[in-house]
């Protein structure tokens, strides 16, 4: 029935106006137009605010509290905002505590991420390899059990989390160090990457490994020559994603590190000086913090939706 | 959490291995002697802390080194001992070993701290309290503010939820530049909170200058201030996360279209059925899994909302912004009350604990409903 139907449809959708199925009946010009303003208008919502973030940090005092917003028509542009940072041409070369500063900040917030979603990303994979191949039994605990327990820590509020973890950290002098904060965000990310890499794995036909363990592999060598290099874009995509949500984590940073082990959140949460916000700099702040994930999201965005949609669709 | 029941089939069928008993008892001998190491660690600091034995240690990184070396004993041992199941517990082990300890003592110990009196600014130290936190708890006006706010902040998932279906049926649609506009509604998903919460709250939405207040003040709204007034506070920060998560719902709800087949929506419109009847009798219940599995993920997250209320408003004015999450983020911070603080988390996670069950309970029925 559905077949017919869709045979007798499919010509009339070829010769008239693109259609499509939501539209359908009513496909007139007037609402593609309408369909392209309220698209036009959401990605006007989406990107103005990374536009005035950017422009904001080429603009000098006038400009900000004028609220010019064309670059060259409203305001000359200038460097002021990168120059605090010690990031302008003119101060690049030159020596600058606060590009110091900041540069450290940015050293700790990539090494955190990358630290913390690379051990995720280990530690999950395996995991969700083993959940869906094998029927393990620890205890009173089978599969179903096990996977609940790790997912179940995604509702685990970091409220609760916080001061235990002060106290323990400071008895085990991990406090204000990287490592510390890299086993905390690997917590938080490894039940997102165990939920992504599940479904990744339950989607490779299990007979390529029973092919390979008849030519003798054991359940490692086929796991490491078989599966992984198949299941290597899931493992992307759980990458990408705990890489996001590590690289803007605030809550667990501000709480347990201070000098050292300070990330790029809280630098720019703190910037708020005694005379009032200087919004050149601030803004050349964030758009340095936002930037790598910008990047990211541009270039490898069929990773990152594949991330998240993993799971959610059977 | 939907978690599909593994089906039988898919798993590897293994037969009982015959070990040698020299192997076998190398095996236990290994995971009892690090077992017992490990204690002796214990033991030692415990005693350093006691003062009993003055070694003078630091810190326990000691015993946190033994957890380590028992952890790697114990799968090794699991190796040695059951051969083939042990290789294949070892996949799951690390993770296991890691979280377990990484959350069950935490949260023992902060049932412990629940129930004492400690600020860290006071130099009485730690105190057992009892009841006291509790009973604070049930009178603290702030906190029971706090918690109706995140209630209200729940409460908007189910607006962004319908702006992100809109957004992914258009998104869905025949349209030019289809992956641009994917891309560029990914994107605020992308940005950090906290520059959120300046770029934004404190620049855009600035009542002088913020471009927000320009457009607002030429729509006819004199004095456009948008964290003064506490609903509209309260409104302001909803907009804001909606605008940072709201691509994370849209892109679930855009997979769950692409994967319905064409030809049932086409079916529909041979029968005679607009676009509107389509939709509500045909996607829409469709889209009922995918749509719950977003929305219960979405509220999840909207718990543990605090990054852009603790820097934006700080739960002003009047704690009309306040969420539970940047209340007790505030009691460590400036009041330095961890045992309360802790209490009050404590409490936070039974009522989330419970909320989030009846939710998943909830859904679940009306998942059967919407396919039976």
């Amino acid at each position: 029935m559905a077949k017919a139907a869709s045979l007798a449809a499919r010509p009339a959708a070829a010769t008239g106006q693109p259609e499509e199925s939501f539209l359908a009946g009513l496909g007139q010009r007037s609402l593609m137009l309408l369909v392209y303003a309220i698209l036009l208008l959401w990605a006007f919502i989406c990107l103005f605010p990374i536009y005035w973030t950017v422009t904001t940090s080429l603009k000098s005092a006038v400009d900000v509290t004028q609220g010019h917003l064309v670059p060259w028509l409203d305001f000359m542009p200038n460097w002021k905002g990168w120059k605090s940072l010690g990031l302008s041409p003119d101060t690049i070369f030159e020596t600058s505590t606060v590009r110091d500063e900041f540069l450290k900040r940015f050293a700790n917030s990539v090494v955190t991420s990358v630290g913390a979603s690379l051990i995720a990303v280990v530690l999950g994979s395996l995991a969700a390899y083993g959940l869906s191949r094998f029927e393990y039994k620890f205890g009173p605990w089978r599969n179903e059990d096990i996977s609940f327990f790790f997912l179940s820590q995604l509702i685990l509020p970091p409220v609760v989390l916080a001061m235990p973890f002060l106290v323990l950290y400071k008895e085990l002098a991990l406090l204000d160090s990287t490592i510390g904060l890299i086993l905390l965000y690997t917590l938080t990310v490894l039940p997102i990457v165990i939920w992504i890499m599940r479904d990744q794995f339950s989607s490779i036909p299990i007979e390529l490994e029973e092919a390979a363990m008849v030519d003798g592999m054991g359940v490692w060598g086929a796991f490491w020559r078989i599966v992984l290099p198949i299941s290597l874009p899931g493992m992307v995509a759980a990458f990408i994603l705990s890489l996001v949500l590590c690289w803007n984590e605030y809550f667990f940073a501000a709480l347990l590190t201070s000098t050292e082990a300070k990330t790029l959140p809280v630098m720019v949460a703190s910037q708020t000086g005694s005379q009032g916000i200087n919004w050149w700099s601030m803004a050349a702040l964030s758009t340095a913090a936002i930037a790598p994930l910008v990047v990211i999201g541009i270039a490898l965005e069929r990773y990152i939706i594949k991330g998240l949609t993993a799971g959610s669709v059977k | 959490m939907a978690s599909t029941p593994l089906a039988a089939g898919r798993h590897y069928k293994h037969g009982a291995e015959d070990l040698p008993a020299g192997r076998r008892a190398a095996g236990r001998l290994l995971i009892l002697l690090a077992t017992l190491g490990l204690a002796a660690v214990f033991v030692v600091q415990l005693l350093d802390r006691l003062g009993v034995l003055p070694l003078g240690l630091p810190n326990w990184r000691p015993l946190l080194y033994a957890y380590v070396l028992w952890a790697v004993a114990l799968c090794v041992g699991q190796v040695i001992l059951r051969g083939e199941q042990g290789r294949r517990a070892l996949f799951v082990l690390p993770a296991l070993l890691f979280t377990i300890s990484m959350v069950i003592f935490p949260t023992a110990f902060g049932l412990y701290i629940a129930f004492t009196d400690w600020n860290l600014s006071s130099f009485a130290g730690r105190q057992f309290n009892g009841l006291a936190n509790l009973k604070a708890l049930l009178q603290d006006a702030y906190f029971w503010n706090a918690l109706r706010n995140t209630v209200y902040y729940v409460l908007a998932v189910l607006v962004e939820y319908a702006l992100a279906f809109g957004l992914a049926l258009l998104l869905n649609a025949e349209i030019r530049a289809r992956r641009f506009f994917r891309i560029v509604f990914l994107l605020p998903f992308m940005l950090s909170p906290v520059a959120v919460s300046w770029m934004v709250g404190k620049s855009i939405m600035e009542y002088r200058f913020g471009p927000a207040a320009t457009l607002a003040r030429h729509l006819g709204w004199d004095r456009p201030a948008f964290f003064a007034d506490p609903v509209i506070a309260r409104l302001s920060i909803m907009a804001m996360d909606a605008w940072v998560t709201i691509p994370f719902v849209l892109i679930l709800l855009l997979a769950g279209l692409q994967a319905m087949p064409k030809e049932i929506t086409e079916a529909a419109k041979v029968d005679g059925a607009n676009g509107w009847q389509t939709f509500w009798r045909i996607t829409f219940p469709l889209m009922l899994p995918v749509s719950l599995t977003a929305i219960v993920l979405k509220i999840i997250f909207k718990l543990k909302l605090a990054d852009i209320v603790i820097n934006v408003t700080a739960g002003g004015p009047g704690g009309a912004t306040d969420t539970v999450t940047s209340f007790i983020y505030r009691e460590y911070r400036d009041r330095s009350n961890v045992g309360y603080g802790t209490m009050l988390a404590m409490f936070y996670l039974v009522l989330i604990i419970i909320f989030v069950i009846l939710l998943l309970k909830f859904a679940q029925r009306r998942m059967r409903q919407g396919l039976g």
